[in-house]
């Protein structure tokens, strides 16, 4: 009796210990894939020299107030907007209503509006379409001087990337 | 929960069935030995050369203009490009040397008899279209050694006789190696791993059909045969460890050593390097094509080369089953084949010289002499061996009973039981 209770003991104990080495073994084996499939997930990543690409410098000494430059950064237009005084003070004001922001927010130096001129919509490039803004010729987005939505489909305001001003008169587009 | 799902995919697919037959139940011989992991390495590198490749593919650009420094652009600059690069390189000689040693081991135990002449065929099928995409995967680095070697071999077309000047022309798609040859091999390349895994599917099955061979040769009944898994899961994996180790060490701390260096100067028609060699596993045969003295002769006897081996199951009369641990004579010739593909792929290597002129045509000629000779050698083999008096009773039973193939038996097995 004694005996046999010790015997079937033991083959539960050898299935336990089995079991454990079996999982064991397969979560190890799991692990090791994943790791191995990183360098090719990462491979599709962007590759160093487009990374060098990552990065635009924009000189804004010729930059004439109330003028925009639309500047090429990661292939993407990006509107440089240097603000009239007027203009400031008039974004300063305002408060739009579909995606609320304030103006100070989304600038470092009032003077210089940085957006990146893709439609929040469906990506169309909007056009400047008077002091007032930009409009998206493909489904009529309006745009203020903050580059904030004012009128739909748009859900978003103009995206801000991430720039920091180097000296005076330059900015440099892909680093905050 | 699970149960469920897989009857419902079992209602429209035999996918419970298939594994349970075909992969965890599916009876193996006890006795495989470690040679016969060789057959799951060769899918793994498979595997492994579909999958760089497609991604190497990503950032590769086929063009004459360009494919040299988009290759040096994935050394350079994409992530971990160098690595992706470096196992693609190293897994194409690990390819070659996985299946010289899978052919080696049918060679030694006489695999390829029946009833598996089907599987050997398909093999030399496997490998011949092996060749062919190694072949061309070599010109697309665009370095000087890619560009000779891709001119000398699509050269050698030119041996055919009368329209052999337009064979080669049309191969390369222009007068010389060029941007279109370059372009061609690329979709070529990519293609034939493809069809390779066809023929690999055709090899599964009929090695499903046939089941493994085993050392002893005997087909064995069931009670010697057992799971695949977790017997041969375990040991096959075991092997893969193994095989990783000294793969990863090439391509972690030796990753150039199967890439020539004169390859990393750019492609230049109007300069041939000073010595050029054909990769490691072309070499015996390279030396076979130049040992004859006569262009179309030298061709012909590379061809044959290869293709002599699918005239095995012919040229081997022996019914002794099992290995050549088992036949003296077979055994004797196995090892000296061996050594004179090594000999022949020393003298490939060299650059070319009266000496080893000689000596390469002597290699050459023991090379096919080895197989002319096997039938008459293996036909006394087999009378020497089977004589009464050298067996005990139970040996020569077990012995003869297998001079039926196994397929054979079962018919008559059969057609006995009503």
């Amino acid at each position: 009796m004694n005996k046999d209770k010790t015997a079937n003991d033991t083959a539960a104990l050898d299935e336990g210990r089995r079991d454990f080495l079996e999982k064991g073994t397969t979560v190890f084996a799991a692990a090791g894939v994943a790791a191995a499939c990183w360098p090719f997930i990462a491979s599709m990543n962007p590759s160093r020299d487009i990374q060098a690409k990552a990065f635009t410098t924009v000189d804004l000494g010729k930059l004439a107030p109330g003028k925009v430059e639309t500047i090429g950064w990661q292939g993407k237009p990006v509107f440089v907007f240097h603000r009239t005084d007027e203009q400031i003070a008039d974004m300063h004001s305002t408060q739009t209503k579909i995606d609320p922001e304030s103006d100070n927010k989304r600038v470092v130096k009032p003077e210089y509006l940085v957006v990146v001129g893709i439609c929040t919509h469906l990506g169309c490039i909007p056009n400047r379409s008077g002091p007032e803004g930009w409009l998206c010729p493909c489904h009529g987005s309006l745009y203020d001087n903050s580059g904030r939505v004012i009128q739909g489909p748009a859900p978003n305001n103009l995206a801000v990337p991430p720039y920091r001003f180097d000296g005076e008169k330059k900015i440099i587009i892909g680093k905050a | 929960m699970r149960k469920s799902w897989k009857r419902w995919i079992d209602a429209r697919f035999p996918l419970t069935s298939f594994v349970k037959n075909e992969l965890t139940d599916y009876p193996t011989p006890r006795n495989l030995n470690y040679w016969w992991n060789f057959g799951f390495l060769a899918g793994f590198v498979l595997v492994l050369q579909i999958v760089t490749g497609v991604f190497l593919a990503m950032h590769y650009k086929p063009a004459a203009a360009e494919a040299f420094n988009s290759v040096q652009h994935i050394m350079r600059d994409v992530n971990y490009g160098w690595l992706i690069r470096y196992l693609h390189s190293t897994g194409a000689s690990a390819f070659f040397a996985v299946i010289f040693v899978h052919m080696a081991r049918t060679l030694y135990y006489g695999s390829y008899r029946a009833p598996r002449e089907l599987m050997w065929w398909s093999g030399q099928m496997l490998l011949i279209m092996l060749m062919a995409t190694a072949f061309m995967g070599y010109l697309l680095p665009w370095g000087q050694m890619s560009y000779w070697g891709a001119q000398v071999i699509t050269g050698l077309f030119g041996a055919t006789p009368l329209i052999g000047d337009h064979i080669v022309i049309w191969l390369r798609g222009d007068f010389s190696v060029g941007d279109d040859t370059l372009t061609r091999f690329f979709a070529l390349h990519y293609l034939f791993p493809f069809l390779i895994m066809a023929v690999v599917v055709l090899h599964m099955i009929a090695l499903h059909t046939v089941k493994s061979s085993n050392p002893s040769g005997m087909s064995l009944h069931a009670k010697d045969n057992i799971p695949f898994h977790p017997y041969f899961t375990i040991k096959d994996f075991f092997g893969l460890g193994l095989f990783l180790i000294i793969f990863c060490s090439f391509v972690f701390f030796k990753p150039e050593f199967f890439i020539e260096t004169e390859n990393n100067v750019p492609a230049n028609p109007l300069q041939t390097p000073a010595h050029i060699v054909p990769e490691w596993y072309f070499l015996p045969f390279y030396a076979i094509l130049r040992s004859i003295p006569d262009k179309l002769g030298g061709v012909v006897a590379m061809g044959m080369s290869i293709i002599v081996f699918a005239l095995m199951p012919f040229l081997d009369r022996c019914k002794i089953p099992g290995g050549a641990c088992f036949r003296p004579v077979f055994r004797a010739m196995f090892y000296l084949f061996m050594a004179d593909v090594v000999l022949l792929g020393y003298i490939g290597a060299q650059p070319p010289n009266a000496t080893l002129t000689i000596i390469g045509e002597i290699a050459t000629f023991f090379y096919f002499a080895i197989f002319i000779i096997l039938p008459f050698t293996s036909h006394w083999e087999n009378r020497m061996l089977l004589r009464e008096e050298k067996l005990p009773d139970a040996a020569r039973t077990l012995i003869l009973e297998e001079r039926y193939i196994p397929i054979r038996r079962d018919e008559k097995k059969n057609g006995d039981a009503p």
